[in-house]
């Protein structure tokens, strides 16, 4: 759980960074040839496929955990309490399937489509294959409010679940140390608020430009 | 005082169980036990069953006590057991409800009754140091670092009430089983079992059917000896240890 | 049984060499043989836990019973101060003897010395034991063990952790208990009442049980029977023990003809958190350690004490010179570490004046403002700060203080809601141990043949009065180290002797006894409950057989528990059914067994024309008050037969040939 985690951690800064591209004034270029980077390099498509296995194994080992969960505490109380644990971490589950639909959201509007879909083509001076213009695609998506708010929702979804996750994947491996947890445990606050953050401004970016 | 209880009332392991209100008359220098003997003792006046709740010290050390209230186990105040909670932290008029310990692995015997025996073979798995009478060197043979005595004195704090498993939303025992792990593995005398022993108690854990560690840290919150968490990571890191390291 | 002669088989020699010559040449049981042979060892606190693990490693096949769900509740676990051992760590003139003689002395004189001298011998291996166990006990920064003197003594032996030391100890007897159990050593029967004694021609060979979630009733066979089943402390009601403590087991015992021995002997307990009110369950023990810094008084003036009962003051405002410090004044030499039956007399005697402080004016003050400022003054020159200011005194003193009484001060606010750092705590005796217990000889063997009886269970060390830190030195000693010998002398004559069966008829004759004994209860369906008659005998002991006695009040206390026995048995009402989970009826066989218990308690104190230890009688006392000592006529232990009409006294004359026996003087 926590090493998937953790390395799907890393993906999701990869990832951050790769898509703020998008809000370079360029009409598209710069993502538009990392995406065709992304998806061509023999080496990155064979990392993406080990990351479309790490999430699903991510998300079985956490159903699996969670079903065991619920089951090992069985009858729960009449009376619930707020006081001793965070909301996060008590609802890991519930968030990881919100990320888990998501994904699939996401991954059909843009992935598919662009794998599969009929996406126009594009050429760019200085970049010698014809590239699929995703940015165009996203461009389109951004003006729905409503894809908009599902993905405010996916990422807060993504706050809560980093929130707890990421210092809980260190505590899983054994990494305690009176000196550096509470480094772990602020770097994680941080991380979670740059990651969702940062994905959210680029939806509402594009929605506000296209009013 | 006035008080409105609802207490769980079951009268067996295998009988249905629901809240029952009562209505009890307390002062505020009692403690929250004592509050139940009025009750009790009221129910027998009335020839009704009283409730059956657990407790022997009554001094916050022996672990016998174990009422969830109001949703969190051994009450609101921090670091208390049930037996040391008293009423002055309630007031006049207030609805307290009153549940016994909810874990697969603590099946409920009577009412607020449970059975924590699985506790016990945890340690029997391998909470000790296998040290037979008559073949220990002089007490001081081995100096100790005051603070590592100190640390290992933390966790062996642990009385074993099973508040952590209550508390917890996966009812896992990690907090008990590795307050022992941390409590021996700290001390020079219990290093030589420390990987072993990390293996074989959280195995016997699973077997009993307590839930996973996913670090919510309510088992610390409600640990009426603050034991921390801290030692669940440690607990993990020799667990992984026995698992990577162990060359057998 | 008027013919029963005591024989405290102690071996001859030199009171230095009785042991070693003892384990040299007593029998033994070839590792085969103890195979076979099975020991029920009933109670599972230090001195049973203790033992069972021991005999389990050394091949006997072991049942452990215990009431409680785990063996790890046992009320030994609520020990805070300490134990004490001869090792003389701190090279302060501590030494075998040394020890030997303080408990002899602080008994008064009562307790046999071969058994003493034998526990102040093991002392030192009970410390190696646990800390190989990983006992977490205090430590110098040096890392070796740090030590610390306590109530009653002149040097320091008493090792400790923090103000958990019963806890830490019988979590080391747990785990080895424990390892006993999963190696099948150990047969572990949680939640098992012991409820009879079943004899075989006159040999214990078993008990009956009952099933405390099934309510029922078992048969457990073995060669012998241990029983470290604690005191009997709650005969009184309000105690420091646990709530489900009781006499049950030791009082099966005695029903079955075993002598309980000294039963009046029982120990107050100066440092207790007072009583607030009638709905009270039990009284909770703050450490005596804390008498090493703080100290007792009470106002000088009856004005003053009123005024602080009224709530109208509070202690701070008491001036210097209006306080007495009754300990300093009245024991100059010993001050308020004079040993525990002398400091809970004297807070009787200043609360009796009417200098008491607590509303119910049964209180006195344990007041650390001397001791902050000291610490204070220390931790300053220490920090290389000058000139200190009061306020910095005082909060540099509240944090060494606080180090030290940490957990004991916060858990008197929890309970009391008083702030312990600013306003003196208020303390009151209570009772506390039982140094009264079955009789047993040298090898802890009770008269009747393979019934054994270990820890507080048993009479052997104490005397008439208790140390400080010695509970759990003896609980582990006996268990540990005294009884896997001793227990030889009696096994090894049984090697021949098959398997026990619980099926004999004796076995089926004694459950029928328990059946009936139960059913009688249970048919009574009376009007009271079990706790209100609890209650009331706690009241007539405290009143007739606590702190001091006489003869008048001894015998009318006797005659009231007659007749509140006999009442008990028309009215108590028990509600539910004997064959499930039913905690009231386990409270009523209890009860049942403290109301005859309690008459021999007051049978004793009226035959011992004496004052000594923990047993005061107002008839016998110095022209200052202080307790007076019968040696010419009182040098014995009395053991007694229980009869219903009138309970039969047995004597074992104990002879002292290695101290002088003289006047406790703390002065």
């Amino acid at each position: 759980m926590s090493l998937t985690g953790l390395f799907l951690i890393s993906f999701l800064f990869v990832h951050l960074i790769g898509n703020l591209q998008l809000l370079a004034n360029d009409g598209g270029e710069s993502f538009n040839t990392y995406a065709y980077f992304m998806t061509q390099n023999p080496l990155i498509k064979t990392i993406s496929y080990g990351l479309y296995f790490f999430i699903v194994l991510h998300a079985i080992q956490g159903l699996m955990i969670a079903a065991k969960n619920r089951s090992a505490k069985g009858y729960k109380y009449s009376k619930k309490t707020k006081e001793n644990a965070s909301w996060s971490s008590k609802n890991m589950a519930m968030l990881g399937i919100l990320i888990l639909a998501f994904i699939c959201i996401h991954m059909g509007d843009f992935w598919f489509k662009m794998k599969f879909g009929s996406l126009p083509m594009k050429t760019y001076a200085g970049f010698e294959n014809e590239v699929t213009d995703l940015y165009g695609r996203v461009m389109v998506a951004f003006q729905e409010w409503y894809i908009v708010l599902i993905y405010l929702i996916g990422l807060l979804a993504l706050y809560f679940h980093l929130a707890h996750g990421f210092q809980s994947a260190f505590h899983t491996l054994g990494l305690n140390h009176k000196k550096y947890t509470p480094i772990i445990k602020g770097l994680g606050t941080v991380f979670s608020l740059v990651v969702s953050v940062g994905f959210a401004i680029i939806p509402i970016y594009i929605y506000i430009n296209s009013l | 005082m006035k008080l409105t209880l609802k207490i769980w009332r079951q009268k067996g392991a295998d009988k249905k169980g629901q809240l029952e209100s009562y209505n009890v008359e307390a002062s505020e220098h009692m403690s929250f036990l004592e509050m139940m003997d009025v009750l009790n003792e009221e129910l027998i006046s009335k020839k009704e069953e009283p409730v059956a709740f657990e407790h022997d010290c009554r001094e916050g050390i022996c672990g016998t006590c174990n009422l969830v209230i109001d949703g969190r186990p051994h009450g609101p105040q921090q670091g208390t057991t049930t037996c040391q909670l008293h009423m002055r932290h309630f007031k006049d008029g207030d609805t307290i409800t009153v549940e016994p310990w909810r874990a697969k692995a603590f099946p409920v015997i009577k009412d607020l009754v449970v059975d924590r025996s699985s506790f016990d073979r945890i340690i029997q798995a391998g909470g000790y140091v296998s040290v037979n009478t008559g073949q220990a060197p002089d007490g001081n043979a081995i100096p100790i670092e005051k603070d590592e005595a100190l640390s290992a004195f933390d966790a062996a704090a642990c009385i074993g009430c099973g508040a952590c498993v209550a508390a917890c939303p996966n009812g896992s025992a990690m907090l008990f089983t590795s307050a022992k792990v941390a409590h021996l593995g700290k001390l020079p005398q219990g290093q030589v079992e420390h990987a072993a022993r990390s293996k074989s108690m959280v195995d016997q854990m699973d077997a009993e059917g307590f839930g996973n560690c996913s670090n919510t840290g309510a088992c610390e919150v409600e640990c009426p000896k603050e034991i921390s968490i801290n030692n669940i990571a440690m607990l993990n890191r020799s667990y992984l240890s026995s698992i990577f390291g162990s060359n057998k | 049984m008027a013919g029963i002669e005591l024989k405290s088989n102690v071996p001859a020699g030199e009171l230095k060499q009785k042991w070693s010559d003892f384990k040299g040449t007593m029998n033994l049981v070839a590792p085969n043989n103890k195979r076979r042979i099975e020991v029920i060892v009933v109670g599972t606190g230090l001195a049973g836990a203790s033992a069972a693990a021991t005999l389990g490693e050394l091949g006997y096949q072991v049942k452990a019973f215990t009431f409680h769900d785990s063996p790890r509740r046992a009320h030994s676990i609520a020990a805070q101060g300490g134990i004490n051992a001869a090792k003389n760590y701190q090279n302060d003139g501590d030494s075998i003897y040394r020890l030997f003689y303080d408990t002899i002395k602080g008994g008064d004189y009562r307790s046999r010395e071969a058994n003493v001298y034998r526990l102040a011998e093991v002392s030192a291996d009970i410390i190696d034991q646990c800390v190989a166990q990983g006992v977490p006990f205090a430590r110098e920064y040096g890392g070796l063990l740090a030590n610390r003197s306590f109530g009653g003594v002149q040097v320091s032996r008493t090792f400790y952790a923090r103000g958990q030391t019963g806890q830490q100890l019988l979590i080391g007897a747990y785990q080895a208990l424990s390892r006993q159990i999963s190696t099948g050593q150990v047969s572990m029967y949680n939640r098992h009442e012991m409820l009879d004694l079943v004899k075989i021609d006159g040999k214990a060979r078993g008990i009956i049980t009952r099933n405390l979630l099934t309510g029922k009733l078992e048969k457990h066979a073995a060669h012998c029977v241990v029983l470290a089943t604690g005191g009997y402390g709650n005969v009184f009601y309000l105690s420091t023990n646990a709530m489900g403590s009781n006499v049950s087991a030791a009082w099966r015992g005695v029903r079955r003809g075993a002598l309980m021995a000294n039963p009046c002997f029982t120990q107050i307990h100066p440092t207790c958190i007072p009583v607030s009110g009638e709905y009270q369950s039990k009284l909770t023990l703050m450490s005596e350690s804390l008498r090493n810094d703080g100290r007792v008084w009470v106002p000088k003036s009856k004005e003053d004490a009123i005024a602080i009962r009224e709530g109208r003051k509070k202690g701070n405002d008491i001036a210097e010179e209006d306080r007495d410090y009754y300990l300093e004044r009245r024991y100059p030499a010993f001050g308020n570490l004079v040993p525990r039956d002398v400091a809970s007399r004297a807070a009787k005697v200043a609360c009796d004046a009417g200098n008491g402080v607590a509303p119910t004016g049964l209180a006195v003050f344990l007041d650390f403002a001397s001791a902050i400022e000291r610490y204070g003054k220390a931790a300053a020159h220490s920090k290389n700060i000058n000139n200190p200011s009061k306020a910095e005194i005082t909060k540099l003193g509240k944090a060494v203080v606080e180090g030290k009484y940490g957990n004991l001060f916060e858990m008197y606010e929890k309970i009391t809601g008083e702030n312990p750092y600013e306003n003196p705590m208020k303390i009151y005796p209570a009772v506390h141990y039982t140094m009264g217990g079955l009789w047993v000889d040298y090898n802890l063997q009770t008269n009747v043949p393979g019934l054994f009886a270990l820890g507080e269970a048993n009479f052997s060390d104490h005397g008439a009065n208790r140390l400080g830190a010695s509970a759990l030195m003896q609980g582990l000693a006996d268990g540990y180290f005294v009884i896997p010998y001793t227990i030889g002398q009696f096994l090894s004559k049984e090697i021949r002797t098959p398997k026990i069966s619980a099926d004999a008829p004796e076995f089926a004759a004694a459950e029928k006894d328990v059946q009936d004994r139960l059913n009688q209860l249970m048919s009574i369906k009376g009007n009271q409950s079990v706790e209100s008659f609890h209650r009331r005998l706690g009241k007539i002991m405290w009143e007739y057989c606590g702190m001091s006695r006489n003869a008048e009040g001894l015998k009318k206390g006797r005659q009231m528990i007659r007749e509140l026995r006999e009442e008990f048995y028309k009215d108590v009402f028990i509600p539910g059914d004997a064959n499930e989970f039913n905690p009231e009826l386990e409270k009523a066989t209890k009860v049942a067994d403290f109301l005859e218990l309690g008459e021999v308690m007051m049978c004793d104190a009226l035959d011992r024309n004496e004052s000594c230890g923990g047993h005061f009688r107002e008839e016998y006392k110095s022209e200052e008050g202080e307790a007076q000592r019968n040696d010419k006529d009182f040098t014995y232990v009395s053991a007694w037969e229980w009869n219903e009409t009138q309970p039969v006294l047995h004597k074992e004359e104990l002879a002292f040939k290695n101290v002088e026996l003289k006047t406790r003087s703390y002065k």
